[in-house]
């Protein structure tokens, strides 16, 4: 395929893609924002204004980074795992693969749809999070680089996924047994000062502590963990789940017999 | 020119050891129309199932339009269009999408891939499904669009797998001409189908496939002459006489007013029409008692087993 072909086959996965989320918008972008909404209610208005302040800013200002984080690492794994997924369990896939589409063109084309509804789904709860408190960004390179690192790294996880899955259970197994946790242990809605030494050890092996304090850095201008550390591991994530989705892809793992 | 496809000592071993194919070899020419036929688990789907890349191979060589899946697989993907036994769509996309969404696939603009669309919707008969989603189309339409999502490359190979299954017969007729015309056009077509007469009346050539090997393959005139016997029945205008004989001839009474007749491969059937006559019996229709090739299909499996 020549490279004009390969765009144009890139644009057709990720306007299949767009439109797939746009269509079942209410199961896609809605929750988000309503679940935000209730978290800054609650978090932020309610609760937030007997803890007073937290790493020198209002417990709501705090909390607004990591929750578009948390709104974005769901929404990206959620759209590529559910889309291939689903390609996989009804056999649509197989119009790609008899395609001459390459393979990166396929992992792109479903990578950029993930990146298009966590992007979207990061304005519109960044929307929300204005009706209860402003946001001054600290610096906007931080916050495009870890907005975009973090939408391609869990778009690529979520292709992973759906790769292996064989059953609808297997897409939710991940987000909810891994992702969830691992995000609310991540420093969503506190900072790692508070814990004990050992368990703010411990958090220094959850990736997810780097992408909230990464972004919150980004916004607000504290972290609690080295900014740099934050970025090599993101590109670390991703390099490391291309390459493999890649590999998966390539040998035809769970999709050619 | 080179062949449109061929396959030539073609192995697959799944992973659960089983070997669905044994080293075949198959050559289909350009502009062909050609029936790839088997029982059930033959191998069949195996070897579309490779040359359209869903199916790894485990040895051999397959070259389509003369490029070597093994050297340039997307370039040879370009050439072939495939119509699945079982439906693979997104039931909740809509006709027109499915079509744009698989020639975007094969790099091309959605502009034109829209006027294809248009094209291939209006030669199946389904124009008026343009904007109508997969899941309310029926089983008949889901093959007609299959076939229109297959061609909507423009490929110089397009391979069915079964493509009538399930299909009315109407509308298995309107495809028949449709695949006719196709293949007038100069498109090689190969098909697989249960429906032996189907492929006794579009295709030119053949394989037989069973387990895992190639039994036989040829031109269908050539080897429906191999045929050593075939049995017709003879409808009458009277009843037949209690006992009727011919020398040399085995003839059977089915029915009152039904003979049925072997006819060894030489014989000719003009002294039963003598002897019916002399017993002053007018016969009004004759008909094969089986489909020829059905019957060669028949004794090659019985001799390959």
């Amino acid at each position: 395929m020549s490279a004009y072909e390969q765009w144009i086959a890139f644009l057709t996965i990720m306007r299949k893609e767009v439109r797939r989320y746009l269509r079942i918008w209410t199961q896609t972008l809605l929750p988000s924002a309503i679940t935000m909404s209730l978290y800054f209610v609650i978090f932020g208005t309610l609760i937030g204004k007997r803890i007073g302040t937290m790493g020198g800013v209002s417990y709501v200002e705090f909390v607004v980074p990591g929750l578009i984080m948390m709104a974005i690492i769901t929404n990206t794994y959620a759209n590529v795992v559910g889309s291939f997924f689903g390609a996989k369990f009804n056999n649509s896939i197989e119009e790609l693969l008899v395609s001459p589409t390459p393979n990166y063109v396929i992992v792109l084309g479903y990578v950029a749809g993930g990146v298009s509804r966590g992007i979207l789904v990061s304005i519109i709860v960044t929307s929300v999070a204005l009706f209860f408190t402003k946001l001054d960004i600290y610096n906007w390179f931080v916050v495009i680089g870890v907005v975009a690192l973090t939408s391609v790294a869990f778009s690529l996880c979520g292709l992973i996924n759906a790769v292996f899955a064989n059953t609808f259970d297997d897409v939710n197994i991940v987000p909810t047994f891994v992702l969830t946790p691992l995000t609310y242990l991540g420093g969503v809605f506190y900072s790692l000062d508070l814990l004990p030494d050992f368990w703010a050890g411990v958090s220094q092996i959850n990736p997810l502590v780097y992408v909230v304090n990464a972004f919150r850095y980004g916004v607000l201008g504290v972290s609690d963990v080295d900014i740099t550390v934050s970025f090599t591991m993101l590109i670390g994530l991703t390099v490391v789940a291309f390459a493999y989705a890649m590999h998966l892809l390539s040998t035809g793992t769970r999709l050619r017999t | 020119m080179p062949a449109a496809l061929e396959i030539s000592s073609l192995q697959k071993t799944y992973a659960n050891g089983f070997e669905a194919l044994k080293g075949i070899d198959l050559k289909v020419e350009e502009g062909d129309f050609y029936a790839l036929l088997g029982p059930n688990g033959a191998g069949k789907s195996t070897t579309i199932g490779i040359v359209s890349s869903l199916v790894s191979k485990s040895g051999g060589k397959v070259r389509i339009c003369g490029i070597d899946i093994d050297e340039d697989f997307s370039l040879a993907k370009k050439q072939i269009g495939i119509v699945p036994q079982e439906f693979n769509f997104n039931v909740f996309e809509n006709v027109e999408d499915v079509l744009i969404h698989q020639a975007g696939y094969y790099g091309i603009p959605i502009g034109l891939a829209r006027e294809r669309a248009v094209y291939y919707l209006e030669k199946l008969g389904i124009a008026d499904k343009q904007h109508v989603q997969m899941r309310m189309l029926s089983g008949g339409m889901k093959r007609r669009l299959m076939i229109a999502r297959a061609l909507i490359h423009e490929p110089r190979v397009l391979i069915l797998d079964e493509p009538t299954a399930g299909v009315d017969i109407e509308m298995r007729r309107s495809m028949y001409e449709f695949l006719r015309e196709t293949n007038e056009q100069g498109r090689t077509i190969i098909l697989t189908t249960h429906y032996l007469e189907e492929a006794e009346m579009l295709c030119r050539n053949v394989a037989i496939i069973n387990h895992g090997n190639i039994v036989t393959q040829g031109s269908i005139k050539d080897l429906l002459r191999g045929l050593n016997s075939e049995t017709f029945l003879l409808d009458t205008q009277d009843a037949l006489p209690p006992r009727i004989e011919v020398p040399g001839y085995a003839l059977r009474q089915v029915e009152p007013q039904c003979l049925e007749v072997d006819l060894a491969k030489g014989q000719e059937l003009a002294p039963i029409f003598t002897a019916l006559s002399g017993a002053g019996v007018t016969v009004v229709s004759m008909r094969n008692k089986e489909n020829r090739l059905e019957r060669m299909f028949v004794n090659v499996l019985e001799g390959a087993s």
